[in-house]
């Protein structure tokens, strides 16, 4: 049966559309909390640590998120671990994401000056004090827009999970587009889906850029 | 875990990936190349005066950059052709990556541009150098210098994303791993294999860049 594309499907759709939402918050913070593991690893005063962090983030980089999507949702079963697409895409978008905060958090930290660190012990600063009351807030406001532009990026990267099934807005446009026989139209309704979250998520990025240059 | 890996499985299958890598390899290619001409027209679009020019090209820009590729490609695909326009997937996969790596060159090399001071271009002109030799060899060289990092790692991220065009079908290194895992049945091993082939070929294809600039800018601008 061929039906006609209707509101009935663009509902549908919007409701899909808080599942991915949903991922890209749960990659955010998720890959947030490794990130920032990674990210003090990468720059601690102990090579080896500087090495594995190094590495991690280069596989992570350096490989297709749909290939790690696929690995996780077929490798985690293997370690007796029952995964539904759900949970392999939640894990494996964390993960992609903490290479990418841990880059953006370790550049913002080394682009507070060195002088910053010694102007804090020349004041008697500990050196806790120093890296909380000195330097993260100055790295923190670097920081802000690239993490906003990169979560922008995360939504997009939703989109793949589609393909080992989870039911998100792209897979349910794929659904829609194989009953109404109306691709053109069901694509075009996501992508102005995704383009309303992606451009206020840009938008405000760059807001935030503008008043952290007039903050300085 | 009572799992046995059985990498040796996938031996048979050498052929298919390396031909998987020549494809994508091709695929990257052509693609950074169209969307480099692409980027190169949107860039000095968007940089016009004049709002006929400017107002299309920051459309583009936006449209492409504020919506995941794997709709794009599904647009091409499967909503081209009920505008008439039939394309083959490996052609689908062409245009949509195309179009997608155009957006973000363009933005890229309108950043480049606008590093060229004005008075660059001033001193150009004063010295009797045509607008063309100005922009050629004033504004050009330079800007591709000063946003070459920024090209270059869009580039890589380009070879990680064609690996989405398996999903409409047309034959890359990443289609291979459905192949295998279809005629083997080992999942976990084709789609790990495939993946870690991916890594050989961005630290390559990183080494390849860096090898570039060094020959053309470090090189070149040495007395």
């Amino acid at each position: 049966m061929i039906r006609e594309f209707s509101p009935a499907d663009v509902v549908y759709m919007l409701a899909a559309a808080r599942w991915t939402v949903a991922l890209a918050l749960f990659a955010m913070v998720g890959g947030g909390l490794i990130g920032m593991l990674v990210a003090v690893l990468r720059i601690v005063a102990f090579r080896p640590a500087n090495w594995v962090a190094r590495a991690y983030i280069n596989l992570i980089q350096g490989t297709p998120l749909l290939g790690q999507l696929f690995v996780f949702f077929f490798g985690l079963p293997l370690l007796g671990i029952q995964v539904g697409a759900w949970e392999a895409a939640a894990l494996s978008l964390s993960i992609y994401a903490s290479a990418f905060f841990a880059e953006i958090w370790r550049g913002s930290l080394q682009s507070v000056s060195p002088r910053q660190w010694e102007a804090g012990a020349a004041l008697g600063l500990t050196y806790v004090q120093r890296l909380t009351h000195v330097v993260l807030p100055q790295a923190v406001r670097i920081a802000v827009p690239p993490t906003v532009g990169f979560l922008m990026q995360l939504v997009k990267d939703t989109s793949l999970t589609a393909l080992i099934g989870f039911i998100e807005l792209t897979r349910a446009s794929q659904i829609i587009s194989a009953a109404t026989f109306a691709p053109l139209p069901v694509y075009g309704t996501a992508a102005a889906i995704y383009f309303v979250i992606c451009f206020s998520l840009s938008r405000l990025s760059q807001r935030l850029e503008k008043r952290s240059h007039a903050a300085r | 875990m009572n799992y046995n890996f059985r990498f040796n499985a996938l031996l048979p299958y050498t052929g298919e990936i390396l031909r998987g890598v020549g494809l994508t390899l091709q695929l990257t290619l052509l693609t950074a190349v169209i969307g480099l001409a692409i980027g190169l027209f949107v860039a000095l679009a968007s940089s016009s005066e004049r709002a006929a020019l400017r107002v299309p090209a920051r459309i583009y820009v936006e449209a492409i950059r504020n919506t995941p590729l794997l709709v794009q490609l599904f647009l091409v695909f499967f909503g081209l052709p009920s505008l008439g326009i039939r394309l083959d997937a490996s052609v689908a996969a062409m245009v949509g990556l195309s179009i997608n790596v155009g957006a973000y060159a363009g933005e890229i090399l309108r950043a480049g541009f606008q590093s060229v001071r004005s008075s660059q271009v001033e001193a150009g002109r004063s010295l009797g150098l045509t607008a063309g030799q100005t922009f050629r060899h004033v504004v050009l060289f330079p800007a591709i210098k000063a946003i070459y990092p920024a090209l270059a790692s869009q580039f890589v991220l380009l070879l990680l994303a064609t690996s989405v065009v398996s999903s409409i079908g047309a034959a890359d290194l990443f289609h291979q791993a459905a192949f295998i895992d279809s005629r083997t049945y080992r999942s976990f091993e084709s789609y790990a294999l495939i993946t870690l082939a991916y890594l050989i070929l961005t630290l390559a294809f990183r080494a390849l860049l860096s090898a570039i600039y060094w020959l053309v800018f470090v090189r070149r601008s040495r007395p």
